[in-house]
């Protein structure tokens, strides 16, 4: 095993490693559609109504592993209990907003406004390093502070966020020409089209729009293939950006500079007695990971047409808390893996149940739970419970996340993964195959002998 | 050896542990200076660490009064008193974890009062802890990893980067095979695969003591490193302690049990009520007697 | 005089150098000070309107205080910063309000039993057509003050037993996150059974209110908040007399400071865990329906919003100081109300956590110096 090391740095133990969890990552995500084509066979859906689930589950299914796979830097490797992850979402997309939209020179009509009108590329740019520098701002005064107060400051922060969103003195404003703003209660309007620019930033856009058409009668997807696939493909570029996450995130965990990050988890002071600059360290991570949560909200809503401050609610912050629990905090692939499970189960799933329930039963809609309570009382009918639960699915299953949280942080805090040796190294680190000599710490003469034992498994 | 290029010194520095570039190359400098000025040089390097006049109040509570005594290179020298005395609040206020109320510390001629506990291990001045502060969530492989000091990829750019990736892996196997030698020499190495949080006292003061030497310091301060460990192992620390000694390393040392100070330090420190009593050889100690009342409990004028 | 000038210009330079964040602290309220100043002598905010805007955040600040007893005591003794508190004020709000609809409509005799249990779920019952208030309602209004403070206290005991005994050697941070679980699940719960709307619950338009004249115009009390005021200052000075003069009281100050101490010593630590419960679940469900009563709206995601500026005031005060948690409390009502003199509205709400920001980042142990930090 060893000897495979010798040349290339990426195989050898790590790497077999990477080469597991990838096929692992990649059989649990695979099996995820299947469930999901599976229960769309039950709802009769045609193939578009296929394309489009799949797609939307694959959009959530990346945007939810990547926050879990920034959150995990935060929390799972530097102990920083961030629970304002919204906030630098929303920093993140309306500052790319702001940047990218259509430039307005003239005073726009009420209600709407304008940006800056650069390139999009340009503008998501923009949005990563203003997450990125408003996590640095936050971190100066607040990293010293102890886990749940800086948790408060966090939260405290995002909030304030939110509220500056919706203040509507900064609806409209006009900056050196051009009319912008952040939109108040109304929001933004997000005229821009992340997948057009995308294949235009390529030269693709034809060879797009050609291979659609082909690819929509091949498969039956009706007259206007487009939308459907539009969607598919924004879910594969996120596809993409979250293997880059993975990957970025495996790098900085699996070296020294993560290993000094797990090591201010477990004990900061005692890092610093070994001569570490903790502090440094842990403006960086938190920085690191604000950016990459500000890259998540704008591949998270930059699709959407439009934004408003009311998304940004901590709501999502709990949600990106639940799937890196479930995952395992600690692990990179517990966290892919967290983000993944939580968007098919908790978070799409029980919707698509309902829907699955809603298009095979035929039942008269129960308004109220008064309605829906009453006839068990009265009669010991169950069924208009069923059918008022179903109906307000929505509301029930962020009440089941929640007993879920409870019953992991009870019986299996360390998620699904958490509990895998995973050492912050780039390289394995069993005792190496004996060679020369190098270095010489030890004096002669010295009582043991270093072994003749070759590296094992 | 001219340490110049950091990237190379660096990485011969980690990879190599102690360099020999010490007193010689100071003196191996061609100056013009006279040679009272040059002997004035040497003397601060003979001098690893002075404390002159430190103070350090909690509150109403001085818990360090005016400490003066000096740590003489290359020995092994021993920090006893009673409990309350001051000792270990003397340690980390050295070490930067407290800043002293008042008073100086020096360390290797320099002024290093109040700088934080990082800054100070940098410039060669470790110390390991009462109880043992090992990272229990990690391998004891991985805690020994932690340790060496100027690592290329703990700067965050040089562990993503793919070209500067390269030199990174590289330097994290002679690291790597560092501390599997330093772990060797403590007899821990069957334990390199377990979590730290699973070891024994003993072995973890071990690791401790492994860990610390590896961050490449000049001076040691071990804060009771033998409590708590069997007659034999304390047998085996004090003889890695002495064959380091050999080495060049110099180590103060606090402890509680007497009669391996007495066998052991070359020159004692006696603190009581937060400031020396009085510092001398074994022998002196011993039939000190103020000494012998300060232990007896009574107050020492 | 002349040396107390000096001196504390030097202290100030000190300040400045040694902690810039406490030196913009001070510049900042010295100028929003001047600022308000000048604002009233030159009549661009009328006195009577600030005199308003201080009994608004008074009001406010009082209800703040009072659920935040409740939070102040469970984060010292339980050593857990709970996020599931405001929740609990919400349905100490619910309950109280279901008995009061109850009541207020004869039991089913105005108005359907079942949609007064629901409080008017769905647009079936209105406060207002109820004549719920104070004046017009009162034997209502106290079985809800009853029932809100009993069962905030028995779920708080259940919940407890649940969610939180299980793993009451664990770390605050183990307990922050399952409480948060809690909080969600409790909040959706609510959702599921009361529906999602807002709903005005109290006949607004019949509370007296007298008209208390100040310098250039006048300031309106109503009733409510009147009796806002008594049951706080009940509440309080009963909670008082608890903390001084029973043992119960005495063991509870103890464990605040040091439980494992507490424990060595014999005092009986679940009784006292239970105690806290519910004493500071029965302020929090009181104070949540009063708050319903004064504001005349009831809706589940209540408690969420009011939860922060409660942490805010905690902390301000200091955790585990009772008396911090009020002050802190009227603090944090005044600072998101009277604010609005120098910040649009919208952003009267972010006064309050900056305030709660610099607060932790200044001096995290608070006012009166409850536990301590970083």
């Amino acid at each position: 095993m060893s000897d495979a090391t010798a040349d290339d740095p990426n195989t050898g133990l790590s790497g077999a490693i990477w080469g597991q969890d990838a096929v692992k990552l990649t059989a649990l995500v695979a099996g995820l559609f299947a469930l999901y084509l599976i229960g769309g066979t039950l709802l009769e859906y045609g193939v578009r109504q296929q394309v489009n689930s799949i797609a939307q589950l694959l959009f959530y299914i990346a945007v939810f592993a990547m926050l879990a796979l920034a959150l995990n830097l935060h929390w799972g490797y530097t102990g920083l209990f961030n629970i304002g992850v919204i906030g630098f979402m929303a920093i993140g997309i309306y500052t790319t907003a702001i940047l990218s939209k259509g430039a307005m020179v003239t005073e726009p009509a009420a209600g709407s406004t304008g940006g800056f009108g650069l390139p999009l590329w340009l503008g998501i740019i923009g949005g990563v390093i203003a997450a990125a520098v408003f996590g640095g701002l936050v971190a100066l005064p607040a990293l010293r502070l102890r886990a749940d107060y800086f948790a408060i400051v966090t939260i405290g922060l995002s909030e304030i966020v939110r509220f500056t969103l919706l203040e509507s003195s900064f609806q409209s404003i006009a900056i050196a020409g051009y009319y912008t703003g952040l939109g108040g209660g109304s929001g933004l309007i997000l005229d821009f089209d992340p997948t057009d620019q995308f294949l235009a930033f390529f030269g693709l856009s034809e060879t797009y729009v050609a291979a659609t058409e082909s690819i929509g009668t091949r498969l039956g997807l009706g007259s206007n293939p487009a939308p459907v696939l539009d969607g598919l493909l924004y879910g594969l570029l996120l596809l993409v950006f979250l293997i880059g996450f993975y990957m970025t995130l495996q790098r900085i965990g699996n070296s020294p500079f993560g290993r000094v990050l797990k090591a201010i988890r477990e004990d900061e002071e005692a890092t610093r007695s070994l001569g570490k600059d903790t502090s440094g360290f842990k403006i960086k991570a938190f920085m690191i990971g604000c950016g990459l949560m500000g890259l998540a909200g704008i591949l998270f809503y930059a699709e959407q047409g439009a934004i408003t401050p009311d998304a940004f609610r901590p709501r999502i912050t709990f949600f990106v808390w639940i799937a890196l629990i479930i995952g395992g905090a600690g692990s990179n692939t517990g966290s892919v893996v967290g983000g993944a499970v939580f968007a098919a189960f908790l978070f799409r799933g029980p919707l698509f149940v309902k829907n699955i329930v809603q298009e095979t039963i035929e039942v008269d809609a129960v308004d109220t739970f008064g309605q829906a309570v009453a006839p068990i009382v009265g009669s010991a009918n169950p069924v208009p419970f069923f059918v008022y639960t179903i109906d307000n699915m929505q509301q029930l299953q962020l009440a089941i996340m929640g007993v879920v949280l409870i019953y992991l942080m009870h019986n299996r805090p360390e998620g699904i993964l958490g509990h895998r040796k995973e050492a912050a190294s780039p390289i394995g680190l069993e005792r190496p195959s004996i060679s020369g000599s190098i270095g010489t710490t030890s004096s002669d003469g010295d009582s043991t002998e270093t072994d003749e034992v070759t590296t094992d498994e | 050896m001219s340490d110049t290029e950091a990237t190379d010194a660096a990485t011969e520095t980690a990879v190599s542990g102690r360099s020999d570039a010490s007193v010689e190359d100071r003196e191996g400098v061609e100056t013009h200076d006279s040679d009272v000025e040059r002997a004035a040089k040497h003397t601060p390097s003979s001098i690893p660490l002075r404390v002159e006049g430190l103070r350090k109040q909690f509150g109403s509570i001085t818990a360090v009064d005016g400490a003066n005594f000096t740590v003489e290179e290359g020995s092994i020298t021993g920090l006893i008193g009673p409990n309350g005395a001051g000792k270990s609040t003397t340690f980390n206020c050295i070490t930067g974890i407290h800043e002293p109320t008042d008073g100086t510390v020096y360390f290797e001629g320099e002024d290093i009062t109040g700088l934080s506990p990082n800054r100070v291990a940098n410039r060669g001045l470790v110390r390991t802890f009462q109880l043992a502060r090992e990272l229990e969530e990690m391998t004891v492989i991985e805690n020994m990893m932690l340790a060496p000091k100027e690592q290329l990829g703990e700067s965050l750019w040089r562990s993503v980067l793919p070209v500067a990736r390269r030199s990174v892996v590289e330097q994290e196997r002679d690291v790597l095979e560092r501390c599997w030698e330093m772990l060797e020499f403590f007899e821990i190495d069957h334990l390199a695969q377990e979590y730290a949080g699973n070891l024994s006292g003993g072995q973890r003061k071990l690791l401790e003591l492994a860990r610390a030497l590896l961050t490449d310091p000049t001076m040691l301060l071990l804060d009771e490193p033998f409590a708590g460990v069997n007659p034999s192992l304390e047998a085996r620390l004090l003889e890695h302690i002495h064959e380091l000694r050999g080495d060049g390393y110099t180590f103060l040392i606090v402890e509680h049990d007497m009669d391996l100070i007495m066998e052991n330090c070359e020159h004692i420190i006696v603190m009581h009520q937060g400031s020396v009593l009085m510092e001398g050889s074994p022998a002196e100690v011993r039939s000190n007697e103020a000494v012998i009342e300060a232990y007896l409990g009574g107050d020492v004028e | 005089m002349g040396t107390a000038i000096t001196d504390t210009y030097e202290k100030g330079q000190k300040l400045l150098a040694t902690d810039p964040i406490r030196a913009v602290v001070v510049v900042v309220a010295v100028v929003l000070f001047l600022d308000l100043g000048w604002q009233l002598a030159s009549g661009q905010t009328p006195i009577s309107e600030l005199g308003v805007l201080v009994k608004d955040g008074l009001m406010r600040g009082l209800f703040f205080g009072l659920a935040g007893i409740g939070l102040s005591m469970t984060y010292s003794i339980l050593n857990f910063a709970n996020f599931s508190h405001g929740d609990l004020v919400t349905s100490g709000a619910f309950a109280g309000m279901m008995a009061t609809y109850v009541v207020a409509g004869g039991f089913g005799a105005e108005a359907n039993l079942g949609s007064l249990l629901l409080v008017g779920a769905g647009g079936s019952v209105f406060g207002a057509s109820l004549g719920i208030g104070v004046a017009t309602s009162p034997l209502a209004v106290l079985v809800g003050v009853l029932v809100a403070g009993v069962s905030a206290i028995g779920l708080a005991l259940a919940i407890d037993r649940l969610a939180y005994r299980p793993i009451r050697d664990r770390s605050g941070i183990a307990l922050l996150i399952t409480s948060i679980g809690v909080a969600f699940a409790l909040r959706y719960l609510i959702q599921f059974i009361f529906g999602p709307g807002r709903r005005g619950v109290t006949a607004s338009g019949d509370v007296p209110s007298i008209a208390v004249p100040l310098v250039d115009g006048t300031v309106s009390v109503n009733l409510h908040e009147i009796s806002l005021v008594v049951v706080a200052v009940v509440l309080m000075g009963g909670l008082h007399l608890l903390l001084q003069r029973t043992k119960l009281g005495k063991a509870m100050r103890a464990m605040a400071d040091n439980e494992d101490l507490a424990r060595v010593t014999g005092i009986p630590t679940e009784r006292v865990i239970r105690s806290t419960w519910i004493i500071g679940a029965g302020l929090a469900g009181v104070a949540g329906y009063m708050f319903v009563i004064w504001n005349g709206t009831l809706h589940w995601f209540q408690g969420w919003v009011l939860l922060l500026p409660v942490f805010a005031a905690v902390i301000l005060g200091g955790i585990g100081s009772i008396y911090g948690a009020i002050v802190g409390g009227l603090v944090i009502g005044l600072a998101m109300s009277v604010s609005v003199v120098w910040i649009p509205t919208g952003l009267s709400r972010a006064a309050a956590f900056v305030v709660m920001i610099v607060m932790l980042l200044v001096r995290p142990e608070g006012i009166f110096s409850g536990r301590s930090t970083a």
